[in-house]
């Protein structure tokens, strides 16, 4: 394949990354933003998704695409509960006390990745995408008869991947709906503005906080759910996931939701292209080192409130 | 009996207790308390940032594997003897710590956490990068033969066991000295009120920059000390669970405490050793050990006693 | 020629993106009297005494101790010179003892010299009246008495300067009357410069009486001068009480 189509293709792969890792890394930051709290343990909210996705599917049988659907509708579900309640047993005993939050979660992760291990296995278990024809796409040549449409071969792209995107697309657009008109939104923003003065107006801070901490651990679940199907199900996919969240996070800036888009796009595409045409390795170290310096140099990233 | 006293009384104590350890230990005891010993000098590094200088670092692994592939590699690549090597593996790490230091401190809190730990996170992807060199996740052997030093065989049971008390022994003094010193009093000055510390005169971003480099040089003291005495260098100790072990080894035993890191490294030791013989899975003892202790104990097993019992305790 | 001023500052001003907290200010400071800076809540005391120690930065103007330009120097520098500063909102190591706290404040100077440091702690403790409180945890003290700290560790220091922000806030009157007993006592060999809004301890102790209001030296005299001043009663309301 020449330069131009492999550059497409590899477009293709990084918008997919990019539509997963929005979502996984809006569930941090809108933990982040309102609660202040970093959750270490969010890339294990994510595999868990994934494996549940797997439970879901494995145990109906038919087509493949029943079973997906159980999967969205029961994994996020599942996930947000059991995030509500860490939330509950444990965040809010320790008083979201920065340190002791962080060392929390930490033990939660372990917690969660090595119960998995127990009941799991060790195994990466696939899953059937509900559907995936291959759809070729088209690339324009210059020729000598003008502007003619190709189609180089290997240049496609699965209907399934394709859905990934629309999806994670429809579920972001509702997200900003929800937060920017609903009323459950506007609690929201005004616990992460002012959480004192939102409890002296009635809200239940403590109840908004579980919330939260479950939608975006949902969230996390969601795009596993959605990447499953193209990954596979394993007990430790949660770590590159969660390092690829909060870079995005802290690149679009800690706290700021339309960062975080800006963010993912960005990263998501640059991972993918370069991990086509360079070593993901390299891809990796450049982008942990990016973060790093983004961090030391401009606090606030890409949209971040600076000076905290 | 003066704290001063006391204080002496209780390091050098612990020491003539490790030392008697070997003779009286069944010998499967005696090779774990090796590995204890120069994982506790990691411990006790880590702990001088967070438990007295209040800088909590997701990324110390960084200055671990620093001194590990420090020696590991300069024996390996360059030929270096024991000695040379194991200077080598200290300035590796005293040069990474100032340089992650000099950067990351210019951030605090959760930022100073996340740079840490991006940091390491880099450290590690570099090693398995330059594969070639450092044979990446698989890591290398130290030939035995090269593992003596000042005539001692390192390899053998009490030749290893006691440079690493050597080692312990060492670090900890040192430690129990910093803290005690002007110079660590105003680290915890530092950690309870850096304002105010400020505002006493003292040039608190010179101290913590000072503090990290301590901290680092004495975490990849005990990385070249594990590569040397237990003959193996991997990317495997450059993983942030090998940031996260000392975050738990220090809590467990108390932070703040000088006995703390020894006691946290020998009890997480044995609770794995005895739950790996049950399950593959773990490091789930440490997940729930980490939050058990956040929600009863944050002050860990001697901070505890500290604050109960033995006040003086340093 | 005046007295010797200790502090003086040239045309100091502070500006925060479109407000202007402090302007223009040209301040001096007797050596060994008592001044106290007054005016009315948001004239800018805060920045310009943080500015004075460094703790804010200055958008131009210049800061004189005893002689030397001290712009260039971090906070932590300009303390060593020989000030000392106690906080609005009190602030010691309330995880520490007593002893400690004041240890921390003497062994900047007396370093490892343990019996020094002892000896000091022991006369500072003394001298405020908290001796039989020295083992006691910081955080564990009443207000009152962690106010008494924070100027017991000013004191471990010798300052030659004492900068004392907002000292009686939230005392008892008591308390007040033991503090304003205490400053007298320290004048003379250390320059103190008192923020303050109790007119009562300002007129009690106060050599020298500085006027700030919206960001700029309103007046500047002794208290009789003051007391006197229409601008001063048109703009600081009770001034005419005291």
């Amino acid at each position: 394949m020449d330069f131009g189509p492999h550059l497409f293709l590899a477009s293709l792969e990084g918008a997919v990354t990019a539509a997963i890792l929005a979502l996984t890394a809006m569930g941090l930051s809108i933990v982040f933003g309102v609660m202040r709290v970093v959750n270490v343990a969010h890339g294990e909210f994510f595999m868990l998704g994934a494996v549940i996705a797997w439970w879901a599917t494995s145990l109906i049988g038919g087509h493949p695409a029943i079973g997906f659907v159980m999967a969205l509708a029961v994994a996020p579900l599942v996930v947000g509960v059991l995030a509500a309640f860490a939330d509950k047993l444990i965040l809010q005993k320790i008083n979201y006390d920065p340190d002791r939050t962080i060392v929390a979660t930490i033990g939660l992760m372990y917690i969660i990745q090595q119960t998995t291990l127990m009941t799991f296995g060790p195994d990466a278990r696939p899953v059937q995408p509900p559907f995936n024809t291959r759809l070729p796409l088209p690339w324009f040549e210059y020729g000598d008869s003008g502007f003619a449409m190709i189609w180089p071969w290997g240049l496609s792209i699965t209907s399934y991947k394709l859905f990934v995107i629309i999806a994670a697309l429809a579920i972001l657009t509702t997200l900003w709906l929800v937060i920017t008109r609903s009323k459950i939104g506007l609690i929201m923003r005004a616990t992460q503005l002012d959480s004192e003065t939102a409890q002296a107006f009635g809200v239940p801070v403590d109840r908004v906080y579980m919330w939260v901490f479950g939608l975006g651990a949902g969230l996390a679940a969601v795009g596993a759910v959605l990447v499953v199907p193209i990954q596979q199900a394993h007990y430790l996919m949660g770590h590159d996931p969660l390092l690829l969240a909060f870079i995005t996070v802290i690149i679009g800036g800690l706290g700021s939701l339309p960062g975080t888009i800006i963010a993912a796009i960005l990263i998501g595409m640059s991972d993918g292209i370069i991990s086509v045409f360079f070593s993901p390795t390299l891809a990796k170290i450049i982008a942990t080192l990016v973060v790093a310096m983004v961090l030391v140099f401009r606090p606030q990233g890409l949209m971040g409130r600076s000076a905290q | 009996m003066t704290d001063a006293q006391r204080s002496n009384l209780l390091h050098l104590g612990t020491i003539a207790v490790l030392a008697a350890a070997f003779f009286v230990l069944p010998i499967y005891h005696v090779g774990n308390l090796s590995r204890i010993m120069v994982l506790a000098v990691y411990a006790m590094g880590y702990n001088f940032l967070l438990g007295y200088t209040g800088l909590l670092s997701l990324g110390h692994a960084l200055f671990f594997a620093a001194g590990m592939y420090g020696l590991g590699l300069s024996m390996e690549l360059f030929d270096l003897s024991t000695a040379p090597a194991l200077l080598m593996g200290l300035v590796t790490a005293l040069t990474v710590s100032a340089v992650i230091g000099f950067l990351a401190l210019r951030t605090s809190g959760v930022s100073f956490m996340i740079v840490t730990l991006m940091f390491a996170q880099a450290g590690y992807l570099t090693i398995l990068y330059f594969g070639t060199y450092t044979r990446g996740d698989e890591g290398f052997v130290i030939q035995q033969s090269a593992r003596v030093l000042f005539g001692i065989d390192l390899t053998s049971d009490s030749g290893r066991y006691f440079s690493a008390l050597v080692l312990f022994s060492i670090c900890f003094l040192a430690v129990a000295y910093l803290v005690q010193s002007p110079f660590g009093r105003t680290l915890i000055a530092i950690r309870e009120n850096e304002e105010r510390a400020r505002m006493l005169g003292y040039n608190t971003a010179a101290h913590k920059l000072k503090a990290v480099i301590i901290s680092g040089t004495i975490s990849g003291l005990s990385g070249a000390g594990y590569a040397l005495l237990f003959g193996y260098a991997g990317a495997t100790f450059a993983t942030v669970q090998y940031s996260i072990f000392p975050l738990l080894w220090v809590l467990l035993g108390g932070a703040g405490t000088t006995i703390g890191p020894l006691i946290g490294v020998l009890f997480m030791f044995y609770l794995i050793d005895l739950s790996s013989s049950i399950t593959s899975a773990y490091m789930l003892i440490a997940g729930l050990v980490l939050v058990l202790l956040t929600l009863f104990a944050p002050q860990g097993l001697a901070g505890e006693i500290r604050k109960r019992v033995f006040k003086w305790l340093p | 020629m005046a007295a010797v001023n200790i502090l003086s500052t040239k045309g100091l001003t502070k500006v925060y993106g479109g407000i202007t907290a402090n302007s223009n200010i040209d301040f001096a400071l007797p050596k060994g009297k008592i001044m106290a800076l007054i005016g009315p809540n948001g004239a800018g005391k805060s920045t310009f005494v943080g500015m004075l120690c460094g703790r804010i930065p200055a958008t131009s103007g210049e800061v004189f101790f005893e002689g030397k330009n001290i712009n260039a120097l971090p906070a932590h520098k300009r303390i060593s010179l020989g000030i000392a500063y106690t906080f609005q909102i009190t602030s010691v190591f309330g995880g520490l003892s007593l002893h400690e706290n004041v240890a921390l404040a003497a062994r900047r100077r007396l370093g490892r010299n343990t019996d020094a440091v002892n000896a000091k702690v022991s006369a500072v403790l003394a001298r405020v009246g908290l001796t039989d409180r020295a083992d006691q945890i910081a955080g564990d003290l009443s207000y009152g008495h962690q106010r008494l700290l924070e100027i017991a560790m000013g004191l471990a220091q010798d300052p030659r300067l004492f900068i004392l922000d907002e000292p009686t806030q939230g005392l008892a009157d008591a308390e007040i009357t033991e503090f304003i007993d205490l400053i007298k006592t320290l004048s003379g060999d250390t320059t103190i410069l008192l923020i303050e809004h109790n007119m009562d301890v300002v007129m009690k102790t106060a050599a020298y009486i500085t006027v700030l209001n919206s960001g700029e030296i309103l007046a500047a005299g002794t208290p009789d001068e003051i007391r006197t001043n229409a601008a001063v009663q048109a703009a600081y309301l009770g001034v005419a009480h005291a």
